[in-house]
């Protein structure tokens, strides 16, 4: 199977928490910079780019922004005590290692508790291996953001890694950015910021560009492991078309044509019907006017943690499924 | 004294004309342009010699407070609570009832009555009333209505070592600072925007930067400080005489960074103290603001009040003086055009 | 066609958050006999408007009325081997409503089915105790899964199916009637406007997605633009459980809405216009955002002065809701003379604070 693990690897190992993803704005911006017509930067961050055509205005988007820790406070020992960016579970972070925009390296680890269901972010803390404050303010300051800090892997598979969420979605835009040709539509791939946050970036960049239709990349969760709560999404059985979740009810055309399209193309789907969380596609449709939105997921064990995972032949069927779909006039 | 008089106004979120009053009263004969908007907020504009960036300061001007839902037979009001206030607060507190200001209480059981182990259990809001002394439904109607506000009675007070206490320094005190901005000298055009209803979901903030349209906006606040004992230091958000509180985050807003530091910067040039706000609690306008059209650039200064959202909130009139002080610096640093 | 009638064709029809499209025409069709213009938008709002007759100049102040017609259901989120379905909700519904109701499952066509669970007999002692609760109820349609897979796929719509009840005197009883006594108050409205004269543009705005968040009012107010926004909605009446003080009377007229989310000045008229005309109306207290459409009008672009309308209803969000059609008629009435009185003379007075 043809799969560019090279660019998700670079992309996944790129520094980006909610509200400074300025070193993968870059990094994105050089690799598709010779493949689009316009590319522009907003106010908040977000980057637009743009593939100009005749028809309708279609805006696809996947966040580039990724969860962080945001250190508060630097005790007299120089531990770092934090805050959230984005979902962050304490269970899954304790023992976790992490990188800040400077490159220092911390672990997390937590004061000494009972039960450690009740676990909380206010109780733990980062160690990054020094003696005092001076020494931690040397390297880190008040307010200063860290990201988890763990190595991408594959097997013919799957690929595991931190922040699939959403450099996943990045990726299959970017690949279908450079696969599309002969789009009537006016196409605008928006990398969008701070959705982790409450699809903030999203919301300014669809208000600027005011499209006909949108459609935004993310993963959505899986239930295909052992006694996962119920939820007919699995790993390998095709991309996902999202029906709803907290955040947006798809438009019922935009749905019907993303099914419509994958069954000409014989391209495996599965319908999602997600109980909780939300995507830049709530913003979108919310826009102005209202946009009819739809939402292409990728299926994703284990989200928000370190180790997520998600199928190569999904993803692939993701960027063949968009791609198709752009090539349609709409 | 112009704090005095405008924690002292009643403000309830919804109701804000009072304090919208002398806010006007205030200003008018310091900016430019003045409009009342259609849900409520004024937006202020004062033409400097330089117009961009678009700069927009705000400050909230309601606060919270109660509102009656009903009158019963004799002539007690029921009521709700409008905005965040921990219900435990309010047995034994007086109010201040509907425009005229009728005094009242909020009086409970006697403890001498109680049955075993009632005291160990929160009063709730079913069980609470406002007594203003009337015997009959019909009397408490000449006085008041349904829909009728209240808010807490509590009168401004100086004590200690320079601290203020008062009700409602969340947000007058961030209105306050918006009035000596608009009367003080500044080179830099700025729209001041007094936003209504930020205590009951940022209400006003979302219609008021649509209209303004800024490409940078403060936002000014009376924030959470809890430098009591028994708070961890690392949990502590803010305290009392370190400077203004320069927000990180909070749950509707990641301040942009670099304006952050800019500001930052700029209190360090000028030996002004300040401090993190160093909590993710709570949000403020700036979550409506910084997402209004194509998005704005912003940040959050306050100063630091204890016990807010309270009849006794308190703040160190130090704290107020190099709020004032930043804030005159940045407009300076910004008219100089380098963010 | 009178009021009682197209309640019953409404609350009969099927129109899940999101799934409106299958009750739309029936609205379009009967609005359209009254309006000069009507459409769908982007999201499927159905907007139709009445154009001010007073006022033949382009300056006509626009009135948006809102009653949203999606109403809360079920969507499929499984197909289990043995043909029976997993669902999930979508907006406000208390799992207890559920079991052992009949439904309708809107695939390619509508099914029959009910909702079955494990029976009490088969469940531990704890178990029965405590409500079912979702994750274990399922859909049985007395079909095997090959027959089930061409008809329906995951994320169709299922509602309870329920045909409207009359009750004694002027009280029905059925399922849907929040929010669909709103758009037959709407209707209602638009009739009366037809022999009334008024200067204003009258939106009778259909909104989609109430359920899950205001969505389609947000779109539409800010399509509209209305000078006043007002939300027609259904608001809680009393029975014994709940305080007084949180409840509206059966039969005694609209709720008019004070708080935050109302405009002050224009909720005196409305009571004005009530005293006025003789119309019966009720107060009804919300200090903040209102749980109704007028959350999202009132917040669209610059701000739109809005009010709230509350029409009294018992047992809300279950499949037997009751309201009496007096209160319909009442709210319609007020909704008229409001609209008609006011004026590009008197908006300024009213919205000034």
């Amino acid at each position: 199977m043809n799969f560019n693990s090279e660019l998700v690897e670079k992309l996944v190992n790129i520094y980006s928490p909610s509200g400074d993803e300025n070193k993968i704005r870059e990094f994105i911006k050089d690799e598709i910079k010779d493949f689009v017509d316009e590319v522009e930067i907003d106010s908040l961050g977000n980057l637009i780019a743009r593939k100009k055509g005749k028809g309708k205005k279609i805006m696809l988007a996947a966040h580039m922004d990724q969860i962080g820790l945001m250190v508060t406070d630097i005790d007299d020992k120089g531990f770092l005590r934090f805050t959230n960016i984005g979902g962050i579970s304490p269970i899954l972070s304790l023992g976790q290692k992490v990188i800040f925009k400077n490159g220092t390296i911390g672990v997390i680890f937590a004061e000494p508790v009972d039960n450690m269901g009740k676990l909380k972010l206010e109780n733990m803390f980062i160690d990054i291996g020094v003696l005092n404050k001076e020494e931690a303010e040397e390297k880190v300051s008040i307010g200063d953001i860290c990201v988890y800090e763990i190595g991408f892997s594959e097997n013919d598979n799957v690929i595991f890694s931190k922040c699939l969420d959403d450099r996943i979605g990045c990726f299959v835009l970017i690949e279908t950015l450079k696969r599309v040709k002969n789009s009537d539509n006016d196409l605008y791939f928006v990398f969008t910021v701070q959705e982790e946050v409450g699809l903030r970036g999203a919301r300014t960049s669809s208000y600027k560009i005011n499209p006909d239709l949108g459609i935004a990349i993310d993963v959505t969760s899986s239930g295909d492991t052992p006694k996962a709560k119920r939820f007919a999404v699995s790993l390998d059985k095709g991309t996902a078309i999202k029906v709803k979740d907290n955040s947006i009810l798809t438009h019922p055309k935009v749905r019907e044509l993303m099914v419509q399209v994958a069954e000409e193309n014989n391209i495996p789907y599965q319908m999602e019907v997600l109980e909780f969380g939300g995507t830049d596609s709530g913003a979108i449709h919310l826009t102005r006017e209202g946009v009819p939105t739809g939402a292409i997921s990728i299926p994703t064990r284990y989200v928000h943690s370190t180790v997520e995972m998600s199928s190569k032949k999904d993803i692939n069927y993701s960027v063949d499924l968009l791609v198709k779909l752009l090539e349609k006039t709409i | 004294m112009l704090l005095k008089r405008l924690t002292e106004a009643s403000g309830v979120s919804g109701n804000e004309k009072e304090v919208r009053d002398i806010i006007i009263e205030e200003i008018k004969e310091y900016v430019d342009n003045i409009q009342v908007d259609k849900i409520g907020n004024v937006i202020a504009y004062k033409r400097g010699k330089k117009d961009s960036p678009r700069l927009m300061i705000t400050a909230h001007m309601d606060e919270v407070g109660f509102i009656i839902t009903d009158i019963n037979d004799s002539g007690l009001l029921k009521f709700t609570t409008v905005g965040g206030i921990d219900h435990r607060i309010l047995v034994s507190k007086s109010v201040k009832v509907g425009k005229k200001q009728i005094p009242g209480v909020i009086g409970a059981k006697p403890i001498h009555l109680q049955k075993k182990g009632e005291r160990l259990k929160t009063l709730s809001l079913d069980q609470l009333y406002i007594d203003i002394g009337v015997n009959s439904k019909e009397e408490a109607e000449d006085l008041v209505s349904i829909g009728d506000y209240i808010t807490f009675y509590s009168e401004y007070v100086g004590f200690g070592n320079d601290l203020i206490k008062a009700k409602a320094l969340d947000n007058r005190v961030g209105c306050n600072l918006l009035i000596d901005l608009l009367k003080s000298n500044t080179d830099l055009s700025f729209y001041a925007v007094f936003t209504v209803m930020e205590e009951i979901g940022l209400v006003g903030a979302g219609p008021a930067a649509y209209t303004v349209e800024p490409d940078i906006s403060i936002i000014l606040e009376g924030t959470l400080c809890s430098d009591g004992p028994d708070t961890e230091e690392h949990l502590i958000p803010t305290k009392l005489k370190q400077g203004p509180a320069i927000s990180l985050l909070d749950r509707t807003t990641l301040f942009n960074i670099d304006f952050r530091k800019y500001i930052v910067n700029i209190a360090e040039k000028n030996g002004i103290p300040y401090q993190f706000r160093k909590t993710s609690f709570g949000g403020n306008d700036s979550g409506k603001i910084h997402q209004a059209k194509s998005g704005s650039t912003t940040a959050t200064i306050s100063v630091p009040c204890r016990y807010i959202h309270s009849p006794i909130s308190v703040m160190a009139k130090e704290d107020y003086k190099n709020t004032c002080k930043l804030l005159k610096s940045i407009l300076s640093e910004i008219e100089k055009g380098d963010f | 066609m009178n009021s009682k009638e197209f309640l019953e064709i409404l609350s009969n029809s099927s129109g899940v958050s999101g799934y409106e499209y299958r009750i739309k025409d029936k609205i379009i069709s009967e609005f359209n006999k009254y309006s000069d213009e009507i459409k769908t938008d982007n999201l499927g709002n159905v907007i139709a408007v009445k154009k001010g007759n007073l006022n033949k100049n382009k300056d006509r102040i626009k009135i948006m009325l809102a009653a949203h017609m999606d109403e809360i259901g079920l969507v499929i989120t499984a197909i289990e081997e043995d043909g029976f379905l997993r669902f999930a909700t979508i907006g406000g519904i208390d799992p207890r409503t559920l079991l052992g109701q009949e439904v309708l499952v809107h695939g390619k066509k509508d099914l029959f089915g009910i909702i079955g669970a494990k029976p009490p007999h088969l469940q531990e002692e704890s178990e029965r105790n405590n409500p079912v609760k979702l994750e274990d109820m399922y859909i049985d349609l007395g079909l095997k899964k090959e027959d089930i897979l061409d008809l329906i796929k995951i994320g169709d719509s299922i509602t309870i199916k329920r045909n409207l009840i009359k009750l004694q005197g002027n009280r029905v009883a059925g399922k849907a009637l929040d929010d669909r006594a709103g758009i037959v108050t709407l209707y209602e409205c638009i009739k009366k406007l037809h022999k009334l004269n008024h200067y204003s543009d009258i939106y009778f705005v259909s909104t989609v997605q109430e359920e899950v968040g205001c969505r389609g009012a947000t779109t539409s107010a800010y399509s509209i633009n209305p000078d006043i926004g007002i939300a027609i909605d259904v608001g809680f009446a009393s029975t014994p459980e709940l305080p007084k003080e949180d409840t509206l009377n059966m039969g005694k007229g609209p709720g008019i809405t004070l708080g935050g989310n109302i405009h002050p000045g224009l909720r005196k008229k409305l009571v004005e216009i009530g005293k006025e005309y003789n119309i019966p109306f009720q107060l009804e207290v919300e200090p903040g955002p209102t749980g109704t459409d007028a959350r999202a009008i009132q917040i669209t672009r610059q701000g739109i002065p809005t009010l709230c309308i509350s029409i009294p209803l018992r047992y809300m969000h279950t499949s037997v809701e009751v309201i009496d059609l007096k209160d319909i008629e009442n709210t319609a009435k007020l909704l008229a003379f409001f609209v008609t009185s006011i004026s590009n003379e008197n908006l300024e007075g009213l919205l000034c604070y």
